[in-house]
């Protein structure tokens, strides 16, 4: 099988998968309902599929593909203003490429690019502030989105712009925040996790200690996971150890990566340009309390929301496009109506069809979960 | 974007911005250090990490074994030549 020869410890991942077999049917000897794990952050999920390792997994263990991928959580509204403020005279809209694509009510913005609007695909918002610095008569945009892997990056992209007095730089700014994130999905009437994987470089920026209510509030154990498959189910092991032992803690897999206490100088930037929004609109998720942050009002000056007239219209999803619900992990990919019709990566409707982190671009692009068992590394 | 990439730090260019000069598979481009930097470890101290970058910033310091690895799941999961074709079309050099 292909998928084997990519392991690179095939006897560390046979035991783990013997030890996952084993546990998992301990723990279902007291229950009926799946176990079920979300992994909340995209970078899992692509690694999940890349991987097959759903395939290798016991029946009675259910991913669910959470909503951690920002391209894939932007409504359409957020589309259309990005559209609305590219299509200024002047303006240059800069974007990570991932976003190009997202569909907006009307266009993207890569049809808002073929049909006029001056929309620049960047590597880093860093290379936005070189083109605000080189089109002194331009105002210059940045596409500020993502958890809090890329926040830092946008706020001190902005503290560099107010150092050097730049006036034709702002931000308009979609990030988001994982922990309200993960809160309304604990509270979701829809949902009965057993455990999370945790985001991997969102915990790198953030730490672990804001997961703690996760523990001890909702008795649900959290495992920040590595994106290598051995990371993927060593973490899973370690899921269902705390549940067989009925422990909920908040466990540390990427070490070597995330330090309990997080990146200080990244947060002090954060907390400096960044304030809670009061709710923030989500794709399939609706809106969700204190879910965004906008730029502080002594940031106002790079703002583009302050600085720009913006539509900031709510406009619901298409009908029936189910994106919300396989975000929940209601109902996966395939159940969805137009999945692999009139939703593909080549043509996307929903959200989660456009990004490789999406779990149904994920999905079509790797054939779907096939439950055999011959993947299992040989 | 949000998996990043590894690179070398192959040279400080700018001191008060905290900018460096990185190597990511062969392509070169000037990143931001701000975030690796503290009392234990100077700007000038960087030279020679390797780091995990995301979207053009320096966020964990990691190991050379560490980012041999990463680049190699990078690369598996498609998601290393994007990062570097983007990189490569603002890069320094």
């Amino acid at each position: 099988m292909k998928y084997s020869d990519e392991f690179r410890d095939r006897e560390k991942a046979q035991v783990l998968i013997r030890e996952i077999d084993q546990l998992a049917a301990g723990i279902m000897a007291g229950r009926d309902l799946p176990i079920q794990i979300m992994e909340v952050c995209g970078g899992h999920t692509h690694s999940i599929f890349r991987y097959g390792l759903e395939g290798m997994l016991p029946e009675s263990i259910e991913l669910v593909h959470g909503p951690g991928c920002p391209v894939c959580v932007l409504p359409m509204g957020r589309v259309d203003d990005c559209v609305a403020i590219a299509e200024r005279e002047g303006v240059i809209f800069t974007t990570f490429g991932d976003a190009m694509r997202v569909p907006g009510s009307k266009k993207s913005l890569l049809q808002a690019k073929a049909a006029g609007a001056d929309v620049r695909m960047v590597y880093s918002p860093m290379d936005a502030l070189t083109l605000a610095r080189k089109n002194p008569d331009n105002d210059v945009v940045f596409f500020g989105l993502g958890f809090e892997t890329t926040m830092p990056s946008t706020a001190l992209t902005i503290l560099q712009a107010e150092a050097e007095g730049l006036r034709n730089f702002s931000v308009f700014c979609n990030h988001i925040t994982i922990v309200p994130t993960i809160k309304a999905i604990l509270d979701s009437p829809d949902l009965h996790l057993d455990g999370f994987l945790g985001p991997g470089h969102v915990s790198m920026v953030i730490g672990t200690a804001p997961y703690e209510f996760i523990a001890r509030f909702y008795k649900r154990p959290m495992v920040v996971a590595g994106f290598e498959p051995l990371d993927v189910l060593q973490s899973i092991w370690m899921v269902l150890q705390q549940i067989k032992d009925g422990r909920a803690e908040i466990e540390n897999q990427y070490a070597r990566i995330v330090p309990d206490a997080g990146n200080a100088a990244a947060l002090a930037a954060v907390t400096r340009v960044y304030e809670l929004r009061e709710f923030f609109e989500w794709r399939g998720l609706g809106s969700i309390d204190h879910s965004g942050v906008r730029l502080r009002e002594s940031y106002a000056a790079f703002d583009a929301e302050r600085k720009f007239d913006i539509p900031n219209l709510k406009i619901a999803d298409p009908k029936s496009c189910q994106c919300g619900e396989v975000l929940k992990g209601v109902i996966k990919p395939w159940q969805c109506k137009v999945f692999g019709t009139a939703c593909t990566p080549e043509m996307p409707m929903g959200a989660l069809m456009v990004s490789t982190e999406g779990a149904c671009s994920a999905y079509y692009q790797y054939g779907g979960v096939k439950r055999q068992k011959s993947m299992v590394p040989a | 974007m949000c998996l990043g990439i590894p690179g070398l730090v192959v040279k400080i260019d700018d001191h008060a911005k905290k900018l460096a000069t990185v190597d990511v598979s062969g392509v070169r481009r000037q990143i931001n250090i701000a975030c690796i930097v503290d009392d234990n470890h100077s700007i000038d101290d960087c030279v020679g990490d390797w780091v995990l970058v995301h979207v053009g910033f320096a966020m964990s310091r990691i190991n050379e074994a560490e980012a041999a690895h990463t680049l190699q799941i990078l690369t598996e999961l498609g998601e290393a030549q994007a990062e570097i074709e983007a990189m490569r079309q603002t890069s320094i050099h």
